[in-house]
């Protein structure tokens, strides 16, 4: 039934789907989890309410693409998704804790009266957790993981490395661009200028981040150098350093000027930019140089029958998440809002 | 030192399969009751459109309160379901993944995603949107719920009863036909059964509070409340619960046919036996391989199974002593599903007669009311009752008949699974503890009353200050927005005013 693995390249559309959905998730629960980050300092109350209105209607749906990323990987390269969950297990696991922590909050923090502090603190430190992990999981998979007969070979701690570590704090750092940029467009008055001048700081930080965590990789001896500086993909990816940096160039100005989109919209491209250089330094691992999309990848009957299913619901979906945010459009308020 | 105390007394084996216990039993409450809320509030808000009558209004905005606490405990502890497969059963995920993936993908791209969009809409877009666009945004959230069912309760029945598939060369599973796959034969009645078990478990929660709301001497203004509340129970309770004793009768007699040692467990039955005793009280040994204390009726297990006063029913000694599932927790909860869906059945006969006697709202109804409170939180438990019969009965497999749980988990030491079962057990007592306090809370402070806005003040009931500004931002804000965002910096908080409980 259903096998069009003759006509088409079956694991390289899911590979791209599943790197698809990823981004999709990095970017939405992005900015939703750097609100959490930036949740303690926003100095009033009132200003953490209008924080968690801007994401509340969104945060479930920004997280379902992080089940379709795992569900995705689960049907789509089954080996794949075992050897990584188990190799990043104790990551995995704290990242769900942090999202649970995080995700509560949302409800229990306009119920909570006496106690709303504790769910402030849920919310801000699962948002970092969550961060951190998954930045920790991305440094695990570029310095790979061992893997021998279909299963995880190394130890419970392989992703301890500085490089992790490093990707972990980048990534808090860059979620909370997302944020702040984010609060630019959702928020007003004060707390608008408030957003603008942590912006500032933070993509000072980001880029501090950024040369981290080149420097550590280059020191590290990281087999995806080698995927970055193979012929032909260097000549493509030459001139990513230059477009990064004018990314920062028009970022730096817009945070002075009253432009309220182009900050998000600019803090996304440098999220492009990581990601492109990410994937081409993986591709075409799934489990990064162990295992190819090739090898790793289901049976061309279900991945046939599965696309038959994206290429239907993947529009709609996104045509209602659009209407979604249409609904929600412009700037948030402090009130509870049911 | 609990951690130390675990990985003595269990093997990674253990561990891992106790913690997906843990974390699929705290989550499948939540679902389903989602699933039965979801539907109520449709129908309420229907019926609100339809009559106008601010009452249904009211319960429809009390009840989405509740709604939105426990779908948010049920998205976080679902997010961990998907991310199990792989932690803990990686070789169940490579071996099965062609056939179970692709059904939870479609879970996640038919159901999932539209059940967070809209569910966005459901909370917090009233007075946003049309009341219509509102009502079609609680309708989808609910279909979301059951379409969800579907996938889950499919992927779930093809463990239980495989079928459809090929195993290759290399042991994996291959799917030949996607229709037998889906549609494998325990899925329409598990599916059925799962569905209306939680309309049931849902109703009995429903109509347990209103009955409060009728008794309580603190709610004298919520009573008309509760009316509704345990009128549209009452109906779930006369017609439905009957219904699922059917349905439940039907899924037994497919798991006899496909799962015989499961049932013998059910029923704890050692020997084949024709015109089996329906035993009612044991304590079934695993080791002797017989029941201790037994208290039986002659050919009564016989004549539901068989429909026969003779046919035959076979024991669990049919199978070797390692292909049996535990019987102890196959055989009790059993029990403790059917002795509770057996209560909801005569509450449901009870609240008829009280139905024809016109005394079913009468505060003097004491002990009718009282009944209902005692049933509110029985659903649960005959649903977790139920899960237990059906996946401790799957075992020693994990998809039935092909992958055994023994040979099903990754590569994982004893001592990860101990640490984050742990965490997940603090995490869990703490968060969804606090949810349920935050629940109750809801339910002591009751419905609120509720004036339908006129149609043209629209904004003042929407929740942004800057509704109808430009693309780009050009705003026109009010002045009291200004003042009230420059005053509060760092200023101590103010509960009531911060959008507190409203």
């Amino acid at each position: 039934m259903f096998n069009y693995g003759d006509v088409l390249d079956l694991p390289l559309i899911w590979g791209g789907l599943i790197a698809l959905s990823v981004f999709v998730y990095v970017l939405l629960d992005g900015f939703d989890l750097g609100c959490g980050i930036l949740f303690p300092f926003a100095g009033s109350d009132k200003n953490r309410s209008r924080m968690m209105n801007s994401i509340a209607p969104f945060w479930d749906g920004n997280e379902t693409w992080l089940v379709l990323g795992g569900g995705g990987l689960f049907a789509a390269f089954p080996v794949a998704y075992g050897i990584i969950m188990t190799g990043l297990y104790l990551p995995v696991t704290f990242m769900l804790f942090g999202l649970i922590m995080r995700g509560v909050a949302f409800e229990f923090r306009f119920k909570a009266s006496a106690h709303r502090y504790v769910w402030d603190f849920f919310f801000f430190i699962g948002s970092v957790v969550a961060a951190f992990s998954q930045g920790v999981m991305l440094g695990a998979l570029v310095q790979g993981l061992e893997a021998s007969n279909r299963l995880y070979s190394g130890g419970p701690f392989d992703w301890v490395t500085p490089f992790a570590m490093v990707c972990g704090v980048a990534l808090i750092i860059g979620y909370a661009l997302l944020g702040s940029t984010w609060l630019i467009i959702k928020t007003e008055h004060t707390l608008q200028v408030w957003a603008r001048k942590v912006s500032s700081w933070i993509l000072s930080a980001l880029v501090l981040a950024m040369v981290v965590v080149t420097i550590f990789m280059y020191f590290s001896d990281i087999k995806a150098l080698e995927g970055w500086f193979s012929f032909p993909r260097v000549i493509y990816l030459a001139p990513m350093p230059i477009i990064v940096l004018l990314l920062f160039y028009f970022m730096r100005k817009d945070l002075n000027t009253e432009r309220e989109y182009r900050p998000f919209l600019l803090t996304v491209a440098l999220f492009l930019m990581g990601y492109i250089g990410v994937c081409s330094a993986l591709f075409p691992y799934i489990v990064p140089y162990q295992m190819t999309i090739y090898e790793a990848a289901a049976a061309d009957t279900s991945l046939s029958f599965m696309l038959i299913g994206a290429v239907i619901m993947l529009p709609i979906i996104l045509s209602y998440t659009a209407f979604a945010y249409y609904t929600f459009k412009g700037k948030t308020d402090h009130e509870h809002m049911y | 030192m609990f951690a130390t105390f675990m990985i003595d007394q269990l093997d990674a084996l253990m561990l891992a399969r106790i913690q997906f216990a843990f974390v699929i039993s705290w989550h499948i409450v939540f679902p389903a009751f989602t699933i039965g809320l979801a539907s109520f509030l449709a129908v309420l808000e229907y019926r609100w459109l339809k009559t106008g009558e601010p009452i249904y209004a009211e319960v429809y905005k009390h009840w989405v309160k509740i709604f939105a606490v426990v779908f948010g405990m049920g998205v976080v502890s679902g997010v961990v379901m998907s991310y199990q497969f792989g932690t803990n059963w990686a070789v169940f995920s490579d071996k099965a993944g062609n056939v179970i993936g692709p059904l939870l993908a479609y879970e996640v791209l038919t159901a999932f995603f539209l059940e967070a969009s809209f569910l966005g809409i459901m909370l917090f877009g009233w007075g946003r949107v049309s009341k219509r666009m509102h009502f079609a945004s609680t309708a989808i959230v609910a279909v979301g719920t059951l379409m969800s069912a579907f996938w889950i309760l499919s992927a779930n029945s093809f463990m239980q009863t495989p079928q459809g598939f090929m195993v290759g060369a290399d042991g994996l599973l291959y799917p030949t036909d996607w229709l037998e796959v889906i549609f494998n034969p325990s899925f329409p009645y598990r599916f059925a059964h799962m569905v209306t078990a939680a309309f049931l478990t849902t109703a009995f929660v429903i109509g347990g509070i209103g009955a409060y709301y009728i008794q309580s001497k603190k709610h004298p203004e919520h009573r008309k409340h509760g009316r509704v509340m345990l009128g549209m129970a009452m109906i779930m309770a006369i017609f439905v619960a009957p219904a699922q004793v059917l349905i439940g009768d039907m899924h037994g007699l497919n798991t006899l046919e496909h799962q015989p040692a499961k049932v013998a467990a059910m029923e704890g039955l050692w020997e084949n036996e024709r015109g089996a005793p329906l035993v009612l009280f044991a304590i079934p040994d695993q080791e002797a391989q017989k029941n201790h204390y037994e208290v039986k009726i002659p050919y009564l297990s016989g004549l539901i199974l068989t429909h026969s006063l003779d046919g035959e029913v076979k024991g669990l000694k049919n199978w070797a002593p390692e292909d049996r599932p535990y019987v102890p927790i196959v055989f009790w909860s059993f029990r403790v599903m059917v002795g509770i869906g057996t209560l909801m059945v005569l509450v449901g006969l009870f609240s008829l007669y009280k139905y024809f006697k016109k005394q079913q709202f009468d505060p003097e109804s004491k002990w009718f009311h009282r009944l209902w409170m005692m049933m509110t939180p029985l659903g649960f438990i005959a649903l977790l009752a139920g899960w237990f019969v059906t996946e401790t009965g799957r075992q020693p497999w994990t998809v039935y008949g092909v992958i055994r749980t023994a040979e099903s988990m990754s590569p994982v030491a004893a001592q990860q699974v101990a640490t984050t079962l742990i965490g997940f057990i603090v995490l869990y007592i703490v968060v969804f503890g606090a949810g349920s306090f935050y629940i109750l809370r809801l339910i002591a402070h009751g419905p609120q009353p509720y004036e339908d806005p006129a149609e043209d003040n629209f904004y003042e009931h929407s929740v942004t200050e800057g509704q109808g500004r430009t693309l780009s931002g050009d705003s026109h804000a009010s002045d009291k927005t200004k003042q009230d965002s420059a005053e509060d910096i760092d200023k101590p908080a103010n509960d009531k005013e911060d959008g507190g409980l409203r």
